[in-house]
């Protein structure tokens, strides 16, 4: 891949940049502030979510009246997009006044790129004004992005945990399956009543990490990177686990939903009963839209589902760095971070601890309306680390190989 | 001036499926300087036979072409030699008409709403006649042979096919043939197909290899319609052409001229077909067989036709009603509420992407009817039509896959900077454009009254006047229904505008496929209500504009 990526900087060919210029400092925030002044911040963010885009926007026009920094999203399908650009331009010489000034990301790209020595170091993130309110204690995916330390070279913007949905007017709630075996045997007295989105659709990926997480004989392998030698011997468990389940799936597993969207319609149209988003307020928001009935609602694991952080970061050669900087410790401020938790605009997670903030910060967060479809943050049970990066592609790959290009 | 229409066109539609094969073969063999491809090597051979299912993908899009052109081939046939001459046939040939200029994207996305277990069919008869609560679990579309796929893609090519054999029924005095082998005791149906049939199949033959061409290389309908474990072909090369790895590019070259093997292969076997179809005719007519009892296989053949006209309008209708549908659930026909959401979270985007469209297709349009004019003017001056090579080179770009050619012509446009630019954009649908524009205008232009001219002319008109006030306002009609066809041509482009666009130059057609796979059906109702509303506004311009014009003048018909 990054012997590929090296090579994009031939095709799309950048002229060589001077010598660095002295990056803004956090810890003098005012001079920050300051240097961010008629900046533009080329934010390079997925773009595929009408609500997500809404809320950019919205983002976009507080910092033009508070901190007079113009933010453009640049919609991207893939993130692997925004790392190939950065990485095109470093290979080119360019390293400074590059095209991406922050991206949002975790997992995978953010190891690529921290590996590459594409982000923007000295823990800026950890110095942002807005930083000491994160909830760093109860949340560790803040620290450790996917197991890579995340060394204060990508800021936090929101949390996401794995959760089920499922219409309580035709599925009794007592009657859902409570882990990846009990849905196994749900799934033998529901055949084609579940699927899972094609991996490596990111949605996909994860349900088959969960399923990994929950059968690996030790999980503690997952941390470290994956290793061939061994990955047949660990992953055993999955494929098994898949074998049995593919056949008892939504078209006996001959096709698969393409995405998260795709499996939401089907639980619309009755094809399915149980259908999983990694956004836990994902079913309050279809309700709202006239996508999913108001009788939806939605159940974790007790032992554990999947669950993570995403962040934002700033490439090493952004050309507006201070804009950046403003730009994300903006997002993760009370207010902004409210607002992105509440159903009506996005009802993304916040990563702030509630009882750092003040009490009129706080009453924001209590003043949102969940919505009965969407679990409490208390009810969602606890959070199962990521496996290291290098296991999706692994798994993806082997799934492709088995299962993808039928028989 | 007209003495440059034929070499400019010849240009225009060769030179870029040259350039283009070039640029496929070169990369395919390891030679691609800009991702350091110097030494010519077998690898990327190697790489396109390492992805899994690669065999089955060939195999699928082999298939399907063939079968798609084949039914709707066999349809069209049955449905002339049974009916033409009827009344009958002139009504389904008008309603028929207007299918042509409905995008494919759009058309299968209807299709698709309404074969799908939760589809507008199946809500149709459910609970009531089906006893269904829950659609049942059948894997429709998408399915692993391609079937639904392959109904997709004749909707589109039943109507293509009878037009183009309607264009050559004049040719072969059928109401003469139809007499005699009615007096030789035939049954209508045999008759036709013994007596008349051969001579119109030569007409149409590279309109069929054209179908045949493009149904097994198509990318937007496989990505709605098609099986999806593995997809056909040309949607997987299109998959590693856009992906950031960039080496994939070597396997997509090595892939697309698997695509070209894979045409060439649908279109022998046809080639063999055709002489199996020969040799049967000629056993059977001289078999003393009359075939007089064909009311079976004529009713066949009709509702054959009547059922894909109206899957189409049908699926268009459940189309529209989703763009505007608010909870809708299974097995209620209609949405429990209507709301203008999907409009108005698509709206704020639309402008952009539509303004491409119109740009693209309006210049693409405007180029390709102002080349054939010079062409068929030139026609004019020599005093002869344009013969069989000139037929082959306008059927080219339809007849090589599109795969095949594009991404080498893909490349060729990022080495000159060029691509994502509106005029490359313009350019590469101008060869698309170009042969349906030529096809359309040949024969009105060929069939009218040249003493029309000879007479200003005797008046003592100059040439070029005579051109510009008698030929060209006679043929006004027959221009812009041209110009409709080449717009419909250019709005319903695909492939063509995801690679040289590349993302950044997007349309309609684009915005409304990419969709296919997010299953959001109100937003995808909503890009493709206006993808197939497009095509319907050219033509609607083309009947009024003619009307209004020669509201005067009732004798002038073309």
């Amino acid at each position: 891949m990054f012997k590929a990526l090296a090579l994009a900087a031939a095709l799309f060919g950048a002229t060589a940049g001077a010598a660095t210029a002295a990056d803004p400092d956090p810890r003098n925030w005012d001079g920050v502030v300051a240097e961010a002044r008629g900046q533009k911040v080329f934010f390079n963010a997925w773009g595929g979510a009408e609500n997500i885009n809404a809320y950019l926007q919205w983002a976009a026009g507080e910092l033009k009246r508070r901190f007079d920094i113009e933010l453009v999203h640049v919609k991207l399908e893939d993130t692997a997009t925004a790392v190939a650009t950065v990485l095109a331009e470093k290979t080119a010489g360019r390293t400074e006044g590059g095209s991406v000034d922050l991206v949002w990301i975790n997992g995978e790209n953010f190891a690529a790129m921290k590996d590459a020595d594409l982000l923007l170091g000295n823990a800026w993130a950890e110095q942002l004004p807005n930083f000491a309110l994160a909830d760093t204690e109860n949340k560790p995916t803040i620290r450790t992005d996917f197991t890579v330390p995340v060394e204060g070279q990508e800021s936090p913007w929101g949390m996401a945990k794995l959760v089920f949905f499922h219409d309580s007017a035709r599925t009794a709630a007592g009657s859902l399956p409570t882990s990846s075996a009990a849905l196994l045997d749900w799934a033998r007295s529901h055949p084609g009543r579940f699927t899972y989105p094609q991996p490596p659709d990111f949605i996909g990926s994860s349900f088959l990490k969960q399923v990994l997480i929950e059968r690996v004989e030790d999980p503690a392998v997952l941390s470290k990177p994956a290793d061939p030698a061994t990955f047949n011997e660990v992953t055993a468990p999955l494929w098994s686990f898949l074998d049995e389940l593919n056949p008892l799936l939504w078209r006996g597993g001959q096709a698969f939903a393409q995405n998260y969207p795709a499996m939401k319609q089907l639980l619309a149209d009755n094809e399915v009963d149980i259908i999983f988003a990694f956004n836990p307020s994902e079913a309050q928001s279809a309700i709202a839209a006239g996508e999913l009935p108001d009788t939806v609602r939605s159940f974790t694991f007790p032992e554990g589902t999947l669950g993570n952080t995403h962040f934002v970061a700033i490439p090493f050669n952004a050309a507006a760095k201070a804009g950046s900087m403003v730009t994300a410790n903006f997002l993760l401020s009370p207010e902004a971070q409210a607002r992105k938790q509440d159903p009506t605009y996005w009802g993304d997670p916040t990563v702030l601890a509630l009882d750092k903030l003040t009490p009129e910060d706080r009453a924001r967060f209590e003043a949102i309306d969940l919505g009965p479809a969407t679990l409490k943050p208390d009810e969602l049970g606890p959070a199962l680390d990521e496996p290291h990066p290098s296991w999706m592609d692994a798994v993806e790959a082997e799934w492709t190989r088995r299962y993808g290009a039928g028989n | 001036m007209t003495r440059l229409g034929p070499p400019l066109a010849v240009l225009l539609l060769g030179l870029p499926v040259l350039i283009g094969l070039l640029g496929t073969i070169l990369p395919a063999f390891g030679i691609l300087p800009a991702l350091g491809g110097v030494t010519p090597s077998l690898a990327p051979l190697e790489q396109l036979l390492a992805m899994p299912g690669v065999w089955r993908s060939a195999a699928l899009s082999f298939w399907i072409g063939l079968a798609s052109g084949a039914g709707s081939l066999f349809v069209v046939m049955l449905f002339v030699a049974g009916w033409s001459g009827t009344h009958t046939f002139k009504r389904l040939q008008r309603t028929i008409a207007p299918l042509l200029s409905v995008p494919h994207a759009a058309a299968a996305f209807g299709f698709a709403f309404l074969i799908a277990p939760s589809g507008f069919l199946a809500r149709l008869l459910s609970p009531e006649l089906t006893g269904w609560t829950a659609p049942p679990n059948v894997l429709i579309p998408n399915d692993s042979w391609g079937l639904s796929m392959i109904a997709g893609l004749m909707l589109k090519e039943i109507p293509f096919l009878l037009l183009i054999t309607l264009a050559a029924l004049p040719q072969v005095e059928a109401q003469r043939g139809r007499a005699v082998v009615a007096a030789l005791g035939f049954g209508r149906t045999a008759g036709f197909l013994l007596a008349l049939w051969p001579a119109i199949y030569r007409q149409i033959r590279l309109g069929i290899f054209a179908v045949l061409a493009f149904s097994s290389s198509v990318v937007d309908v496989a990505a709605i319609l098609g099986p999806t474990l593995p997809p056909t072909l040309a949607p997987r090369l299109l998959q590693w052409i856009t992906d950031p790895d960039l080496t994939l590019r070597f396997a997509a070259a090595a892939g697309a001229l698997l695509q070209l093997g894979v045409t060439l292969g649908v279109l022998l076997v046809w080639i063999g077909l055709e002489q199996g179809g020969a040799f049967l005719r000629d056993r059977v007519a001289t078999s003393g067989r009359r075939f007089r009892h064909d009311r079976a296989v004529r009713i066949v053949a009709a509702a054959g036709l009547a059922a894909s006209a109206g899957a189409v309008f049908l699926g268009l209708l459940t189309l529209a009603i989703w763009s505007i549908a608010g909870l809708w659930t299974f097995p209620d026909l209609l949405p429990q509420s209507l709301t203008l959401r999907g409009w108005e979270s698509v709206l704020p985007r639309l402008s952009n992407p539509l303004l491409t469209t119109l740009i693209v297709a309006a210049s693409a349009t405007l180029l390709a009817v102002a080349l054939a004019v010079l062409c068929l003017a030139n026609e004019d001056r020599r005093g002869r039509p344009a013969g069989r090579a000139a037929l082959w080179m306008i059927y080219l770009p339809l007849i090589i896959p599109q795969p095949a050619f594009l991404f080498g012509l893909q490349l060729a446009f990022v080495s000159v900077d060029l691509q994502a630019t509106l005029a490359a954009l313009v350019f590469v649908h101008l060869v698309f454009v170009l042969p349906y524009v030529f096809l359309s205008l040949s024969d009105p232009w060929r069939s009218l009254d040249r003493r029309y001219e000879q007479v200003a002319r005797g008046l003592g008109r100059s040439r070029r006047r005579a051109f510009w006030t008698v030929r060209m306002p006679l043929l006004l009609r027959a221009l812009l229904t041209a110009a409709a066809i080449g717009f419909a041509v250019s709005v319903g482009q695909y492939l063509p505008t995801v690679l040289i666009g590349a993302g950044r130059l997007t349309t309609v057609t684009t915005e409304a496929v990419a969709l296919a796979s997010g299953g959001n059906r109100r937003v995808i109702g909503v890009w493709t209500f206006v993808q197939m509303i497009l095509p319907f506004v050219g033509f609607l311009v083309a009947t009024l504009v003619p009307a209004l014009v020669f509201r005067r003048f009732r004798a002038v018909r073309v």
